[in-house]
């Protein structure tokens, strides 16, 4: 068969075509690789393959309806997203929230991000090539499903998040579930350790692979764990608190090796965070009401507002413009996946294939928060 | 006592009273080409089995349950589904290449099979180079991975293939030459005299410390030839898909997987035979009641369970470990298993000079 | 740097730079005279805005916004820039790429999504949809297949 353009060029480039349907690209995201043997010369992401373009259905949908739309981005933090939204909302409305949504919806972005967290760390496992991880991710991360399916009836988009806080109170078993939880993740926590922190493969495979200089991730605008593995502070729940994060004692894990193995320790970090800011407000979850009382049809006053959320993955960021009417004028999410997805071609240029795989997986991507 | 030998010996004669010797010789060829085939099937079903279940105990999942009784036919019913599927070739691919190679690479595993002493004289073929055949042959196998990988016409193939090429011509340095350390405690290259060598104690036990460290070397660079996680780089799923046979389907993929448990199960019989005393029962020198306790149990199945004790290892290594890197793996080869198996050949031959083993 | 300060500064550049107090200091600026703010922003130790954290477009029907989040990690001050562009055939203002890295991506999305044109971007190219398609975020996008109203 005769070939338009050779597949080999004079230097011995080629391109390989990594997705849309590849194992380790989590969906579809689709990496044009230009290849000399086995060493990346370039990486550039092609997205669209799942853009739904969410900014635009949210032009047209109302002030309480466009939040849904938005568990369809990062699906693996959906009610971080929805409290966003919330939150955007109402601050146009000026709403104070009560204090008992404050506390839920914590609680409830706290086991979002471990659920989240359990899911990434399966995953990297398996685009390492071990298996096992996946599953024992897994089982923890079911626990959490099962709390949520409890007190929202959905799993994984849970729409919890209404503007002036949330849509039904917790269920009763949630308190005593979430203890039980806690009780067994921190028995599996020191097996996360074991699998793969410890073992000398992984080690191999992650230290110093993927370097992101601190100039790089923050000109990259990445967030999250990506920009912390850097040695960057961009905690939003620590300098530019939410919901009642100013109330809770945590610390932001930082490390300075810039490379995969420096994510992967502050995700990690990450989890106990988590499950330390849990610790605190089980006990506490005060009494009163969950929802703020709120006109039926929502109408945000003219003007702009931003809003920014931790996510699982870095900062998420809702810029609102509102023109007084009873939809948005424009909305613009500024997901984290988007910008940690910028720096890759940086961190991948000189690695191996192998490295391309393990770059990606503690980018921590989710495609549809990238195409949106 | 029931013994493989006594069976074979005794179809031979009768047959040898029937007719001439080279109808002997055709028919006992026959009988053992269909045997051979009937095994490599019922191992490919057992440890295609095996496999799932360990997985599943390690990762906290049931397995095949549904199939038969606790999802034993499971495979049987994969392979019927296998059977059936449509035999697709890439347009471009080189067809003669692309329909030779799974061939090439089964036929291997199956020559392999023949030096391979299963019990006390029951054997396809007692060669006296025994250790020499198998590592000569089981080199030929890259050759079917790199024409599958080359003939699909596909990047992802041929870059697996060059992967299993560099990765299998490196380890078999190191597999060999934890070999030899064998053939120099035993003093022979059959591997009928290297199990008889070991009637007082295996090798592992006897042959010290070099033994030890080659039987290592031999199981990590044993599963780099097999192409097993965690060297599984020739596939590596996560980066190139599948590897060389990304582009197969149906039987002719079924074959490539055949041939992977089928080495599977030639490297560990290999491992078990050298190091682990084969269908030799546990010996220890003068312990006479022991060692007749031990004989009653008979040798197939000291053979059977020595081999699936090695592959149960080389199990639970694909499903804990992460997979390395390319050139980590070929650092390790060169820089590390490659110094460290010359040295310990050196100091074989004076363990062996000195007489120091037992 | 507190908002007055800001203000003052960009008053220096852009002289007649609209200004409006929200949230955020908003600085309304003509598209082209952008680039040479931001740059300058960016490189005055003073300011010193290093991170870019959010970058959109917004149709007003009659001009373009190009809204820039501008923070400082060192001065914990932030900023918004809004770009106008009038002309809505053909829309172009400078990519400001080489400032911020994250930008090539962010303009790519604006470009795909309104149609503006960044001059000396290192790649543009439509980044989710195909070349026929138009731009969807544009206020007078019609889409007699897909889009249904609410």
């Amino acid at each position: 068969m005769e070939l338009e353009q050779p597949a080999i060029s004079d230097t011995g480039d080629f391109t390989i075509n990594m997705g849309p349907q590849h194992p380790s690209t989590h969906g579809v995201l689709h990496l044009k690789v230009t290849l000399n043997g086995e060493t990346i010369k370039n990486v550039e992401p092609h997205l669209g393959y799942i853009h739904r373009s969410i900014e635009k259905m949210s032009e047209a949908s109302t002030y309480r309806n466009f939040i849904y739309l938005t568990s369809r981005m990062d699906y693996l933090s959906a009610h971080m997203n929805n409290q966003a939204c919330a939150m955007v909302v109402e601050k146009g409305l000026q709403l104070e929230i009560p204090p008992r949504a404050k506390v839920i919806r914590m609680l409830m972005s706290e086991l979002t991000r471990l659920a989240s967290h359990q899911l990434w760390w399966g995953a990297l496992g398996l685009d390492l090539g071990a298996i096992t991880p996946y599953f024992l991710g897994f089982r923890d991360r079911e626990e959490i499903l099962d709390i949520f399916e409890e007190t929202c009836g959905a799993r994984l988009t849970m729409n919890y998040n209404v503007p002036g806080g949330l849509m039904y109170d917790i269920h009763p078993n949630f308190v005593g579930k979430v203890k039980t939880f806690l009780k067994n993740f921190e028995d599996h926590l020191p097996e996360y350790k074991q699998l793969l922190t410890g073992n000398i493969i992984f080690e191999e495979r992650t230290k110093g692979v993927g370097i992101l200089t601190p100039e790089d991730a923050l000109s990259f605008g990445c967030t999250g764990a990506v920009a912390r593995g850097s040695g960057i502070s961009c905690d939003v729940r620590k300098w530019n608190p939410y919901d009642g994060y100013e109330t809770v004692q945590f610390e932001e894990p930082m490390e300075t090796g810039c490379d995969c193995y420096s994510r992967y320790v502050v995700r990690i970090r990450e989890m106990e965070e988590s499950v330390k800011i849990i610790e605190q407000l089980i006990d506490n979850i005060p009494e009163g009401e969950f929802q703020a009382k709120t006109k039926v049809v929502l109408k945000v006053p003219k003007g702009e507002y931003y809003t920014r959320v931790e996510t699982a993955r870095g900062e998420l960021g809702v810029y609102l413009v509102s023109d007084g009417s009873s939809n948005p004028y424009r909305i613009k999410y500024r997901s984290p996946g988007f910008s940690n997805l910028a720096a890759l071609n940086t961190m991948a240029k000189g690695n191996k294939i192998g490295d391309l795989v393990a770059i990606m997986a503690t980018l921590d991507l989710v495609i549809p928060d990238i195409d949106r | 006592m029931f013994s493989f030998y006594d069976i074979s010996n005794s179809i031979h004669q009768w047959l040898s009273s029937q007719m001439g010797s080279t109808a002997v010789m055709l028919i006992e060829m026959a009988i053992v080409g269909v045997l051979a085939i009937s095994l490599f099937a019922f191992l490919g079903l057992l440890l295609v089995y095996m496999e799932r279940k360990v997985a599943a105990f390690m990762q906290l999942r049931l397995g095949p349950n549904r199939v038969g009784w606790k999802g034993t036919l499971q495979t049987l019913a994969d392979t019927i589904k296998l059977l059936f599927k449509e035999g697709f070739s890439p347009d471009a691919s080189d067809k003669f290449l692309f329909n030779f190679a799974p061939i090439l690479v089964i036929v291997v595993a199956m020559l392999l099979l023949a030096p391979i002493p299963f019990a006390k004289g029951f054997q396809i073929y007692d060669i006296n180079i025994g250790v020499f055949y198998i590592s000569a042959v089981s080199s030929i196998g890259v050759i079917g991975i790199l024409m599958a990988g080359w003939s699909s016409n596909n990047k992802y193939s041929l870059l697996g293939a060059m992967r299993s090429g560099a990765q299998i011509v490196s380890y078999e340095l190191s597999a060999g030459l934890s070999l030899v350390v064998i053939v120099a405690f035993s003093g022979s290259m059959s591997l009928t005299q290297i199990v008889q060598s070991q009637a007082d104690g295996w090798w592992i036990f006897k042959g010290h410390i070099p033994a030890m460290i080659a039987f290592v070397i031999f199981i990590i660079a044993g599963t780099a030839e097999l192409n097993r996680a965690p060297f599984d780089f020739a596939e590596a799923e996560s980066e190139l898909t599948a590897g060389f046979h990304t582009e197969y389907t149906g039987m002719r993929f079924a074959m490539f997987f055949l041939a992977e448990y089928i080495n599977m199960f030639i490297m560990a019989a290999v491992g078990a035979t050298l190091f682990l005393g084969g269908w030799m029962p546990l010996h220890f020198g003068n312990l006479s009641g022991f060692n007749h306790i031990m004989d009653f149990i008979p040798h197939i199945v000291w053979f059977m369970g020595k081999t699936f004790f090695l592959i149960f290892v080389l199990m639970w290594f694909r499903w804990t470990f992460p997979r390395l890197r390319i050139d980590q793996l070929l650092t390790l080869e060169w820089k590390y298993l490659m110094p460290i198996s010359l040295f310990n050949l050196l100091l074989v031959a004076l363990v062996v000079i000195k007489g120091w083993h037992f | 740097m507190t908002n007055e300060d800001l203000k003052s500064l960009i008053t220096q550049h852009v002289s007649e730079a609209v200004f409006e107090e929200g949230q955020f200091l908003n600085a309304i600026v003509d598209g082209s005279k952008a680039f040479s703010l931001l740059k300058s922003i960016r490189e005055n130790p003073e300011t010193e805005f290093d991170y870019l954290f959010c970058q959109s477009g917004v149709d007003w029907k009659e001009f373009f916004y190009v809204v820039y989040h501008l923070s400082s990690k060192k001065h914990k001050h932030t900023l918004v820039i809004k770009a106008k562009i009038t002309d809505r055939v053909n829309p172009r203002i400078e990519s400001v790429a080489g400032i911020w890295k994250t930008a090539e991506m962010n303009e790519l999305e604006i470009f795909d999504l309104f149609g503006i044109k960044f001059n000396n971007h290192p790649n543009l190219r439509r980044l989710f949809l195909d070349d026929t398609w138009g731009f969807p975020l544009r206020k007078d996008y019609t889409d007699d297949v897909n889009i249904v109203s609410l």
